[in-house]
């Protein structure tokens, strides 16, 4: 993948480029309502899932709480069952250890499984700069690199893309693609196997992330479905898995909790095609664990914000999001899109850039995420807690304060209504000053002859 | 200080006031708790054959001594000539397979000759109804992880009372410390378009045998 995130302008500029963009909309369109009546039909035949939800919650919250014992015990569990475990503070520090441990096994050429924390830290471009040949073997990674794209959605890279445009990349890049390809999902799937086949079999060493990693015993565990994670886990002699710090859950128990709610949150199955659990260093394997921390801890600091730590990446958030349908998730500017890149990144990396103190704004507030994450993060309250955080500008922050005052009490809100409505007919159709801004893109409301407040208290809701 | 105390002492000063969480697991678990009433599926192999032939794999139901039948016929329909056998597999169900040449997996075959089978058969360790999930543990009957990988046919035989409710009584019932593979239904994507298409590296094809009631 030679895209890149860095750079780009903020997300009302990446936005305004994308709903104008047809074809991009209808895919995304179609695809995120495909999902989202398959997660809802699948969900709805767990009996216990809101009690699910509870548990997978409180486990996190749970994990983080304590989560220097619980890495400290997943570290002792790995080395006492062969495994290596490496510590890394940044993305840099990551991918320096993952490039010696690939140098010193004198091989050129790696295969991969998809990972977000292996995307986020662009360990593909760094291998590149050592010599060293990073394959992406899950079939949307393979068309995003293929095409030399940058992935837009979480679980599908390559959700933008549509298979009309899939056989074009394929035909145009994949020298072995059969000349007679057509765009039926079948063909396009038999492509990518035969591709890929004769370099799972001669691979001597693979990259995988992990979808959770068990303190109490050591267990990695890797949720895919098209079989590309088991060729990598399973055939190369050395595999390096580069794992985020908030991936731990404590005990092989809590497995039951999340093996039940991610996949039913994130493609809408009652389970994935396959789910790989391994334990140190398995099957005469060597293996390698990196522990990743590049902004996780900075994130875990903020007592709102770190709800985000939850996260088990299932994308559902994304499906659900009006904002994401219509932008896409290259307007997000980093390797997470949609509401939880929305909390995420800017956390991670910080507000500096314009495009990551926009994000907090990249939401309608309108809560679909909330209700959809598996794991109850509050998606709207971390978005308005990171924007009272955002560079404001003083008239907008002079406002946002007088606002909160006036909010606080009941009796401030209830003087001020009565001030506006009496006031009314002066009141201008436009803000002035650099608050006009605001409302270029919004009609005043109008200012009603009473408030909400004086009409109840009139008339108790009036006839019923 | 190592990038290991660097990472520890940020995470004790993040958390320092953050507050104890007790975890309520008021969900059905593997031990019948969770007062839903959910363990009352009575059918245990009805609902895991109806949940796997979802995934569009193929299921059949076999009286126990009808396995070694059920199997050859299955062999055959799916023009298997090749066919790998990891150790420890109950001979009685190879016993009516003529004109397939089996590929014992003792000593371990190289990648390529696994390739080069048409399919492989196993029992396996648990199986989930809920889900239609069967799950692998390297044990006897079962082989190593490659074995049921590289084939691009998976014959896998389980025994009724393998079958549980949910993936709680599953979890409870392996151990972490082998490697386990949990298989619903054949490879698939749903990277087109999110739609779940059959069929990419792993086996494309899954036929699963249910022995006894
Ligand atoms: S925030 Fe919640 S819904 Fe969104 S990807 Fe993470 S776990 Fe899933």
């Amino acid at each position: 993948m030679s895209g890149t995130f860095l750079g780009m302008p903020a997300f009302p500029a990446n936005a305004a480029r994308a709903v104008q963009d047809s074809q991009l909309r209808h895919n995304l369109r179609k695809a995120t309502h495909t999902i989202r009546a398959k997660r809802l039909s699948t969900i709805a035949e767990v009996p216990d899932w809101r009690e699910l939800r509870e548990a997978a919650k409180a486990v996190k919250d749970a994990t983080l709480r304590d989560l220097d014992r619980h890495l400290l015990c997943l570290e002792e569990q790995v080395t006492a069952t062969g495994g290596h475990v490496h510590w890394a503070r940044d993305a840099a520090e990551a991918c320096r250890i993952v490039a010696g441990l690939v140098r010193a096994t004198g091989e050129t050429e790696v295969v991969k499984v998809k990972s977000m924390a292996t995307q986020e830290i662009g360990l593909n471009e760094a291998l590149a700069e050592h010599g060293i040949e990073a394959y992406e073997t899950d079939l949307a990674e393979l068309i995003v690199q293929l095409g030399d794209d940058r992935p837009s959605h979480i679980l599908v890279p390559a959700i933008h893309r549509n298979r009309a445009e899939i056989r074009e990349i394929f035909l145009r890049s994949m020298p072995d693609a059969p000349p007679g390809l057509t765009d039926e999902p079948a063909a396009l799937a038999e492509a990518a196997r035969l591709h890929l086949r004769q370099r799972f079999l001669a691979s001597k060493v693979a990259i995988s992330g992990a979808n959770f990693a068990v303190a109490e015993t050591g267990t990695l565990v890797v949720l895919e479905s098209e079989g590309n994670g088991r060729m990598c886990l399973t055939l190369p002699e050395t595999l390096i898995s580069v794992v985020g710090i908030e991936k731990i859950v404590p005990t092989w128990r809590d497995l039951e909790i999340f093996l039940q709610v991610l996949p039913r949150s994130s493609t809408g199955e009652r389970m994935n095609p396959y789910t790989s659990t391994w334990t140190g260093a398995t099957e005469g394997q060597t293996f390698h664990l990196v522990l990743l921390d590049n902004g996780r801890t900075d994130v875990l600091a903020d007592e709102i914000g770190r709800q985000a730590l939850r996260c088990i990446r299932c994308s559902a958030c994304l499906n659900v999001c009006p904002v994401y349908e219509r932008a896409g998730g290259h307007a997000y500017g980093s390797v997470y899109p949609g509401p939880i890149g929305a909390i995420l990144t800017p956390q991670m990396r910080g507000m500096g850039s314009p495009l990551d103190a926009s994000l907090p704004y990249a939401s309608t507030l309108c809560g679909a995420c909330y209700d959809a994450c598996p794991v109850a993060i509050d998606i709207p309250e971390v978005l308005v807690h990171l924007r009272a955080r955002a560079p404001h500008p003083p008239a907008e922050r002079a406002a946002m304060g007088a606002a909160a005052w006036t909010f606080s009490r009941a009796v401030r809100l209830t003087r001020a209504q009565r001030l506006a409505s009496r006031l009314r007919r002066l009141l201008p159709r436009r803000l002035p000053g650099p608050l006009s801004a605001w409302t270029d893109t919004r009609d005043l409301p109008e200012v009603p002859a009473e408030s909400f407040r004086d009409w109840w208290s009139r008339t108790q809701g009036g006839p019923r | 200080m190592s990038a290991r105390e660097t990472i520890l002492r940020r995470i004790r000063a993040a958390v320092a006031d953050a507050p104890e969480v007790a975890v309520p697991r008021d969900y059905r678990t593997a031990s019948g708790a969770g007062g839903l009433g959910g363990s009352a599926v009575q059918d245990l192999p009805g609902l895991f054959a109806e949940r796997v032939d979802d995934y569009r794999a193929t299921v059949l139901r076999a009286g126990p001594g009808e396995v070694a039948g059920v199997v050859a016929e299955r062999a055959a329909a799916r023009g298997v000539e090749r066919l790998a056998v990891p150790p420890g597999l109950p001979e009685e169900w190879l016993a009516g397979l003529c004109d397939v040449r089996l590929l014992r997996d003792d000593p371990p075959l190289a990648n390529d000759e696994l390739d080069r089978a048409h399919g492989v058969i196993t029992g396996c360790a648990v199986a989930v109804a809920e889900t239609g999930t069967i799950v692998l543990d390297g044990g006897p009957g079962q082989g190593r992880r490659a074995l049921t990988l590289l084939p691009d046919y998976h014959l896998c035989v389980v025994p009724a009372g393998h079958i549980v409710r949910g993936v709680p009584e599953a979890v409870a019932l392996l151990d972490p410390r082998r490697p386990l593979t949990w298989i619903s239904g054949p490879s698939a994507t749903s990277d087109i378009e999110l739609d779940r298409v059959e069929g990419v590296h792993g086996p494309r094809v899954l036929d699963v045998v249910i022995v006894g009631n």
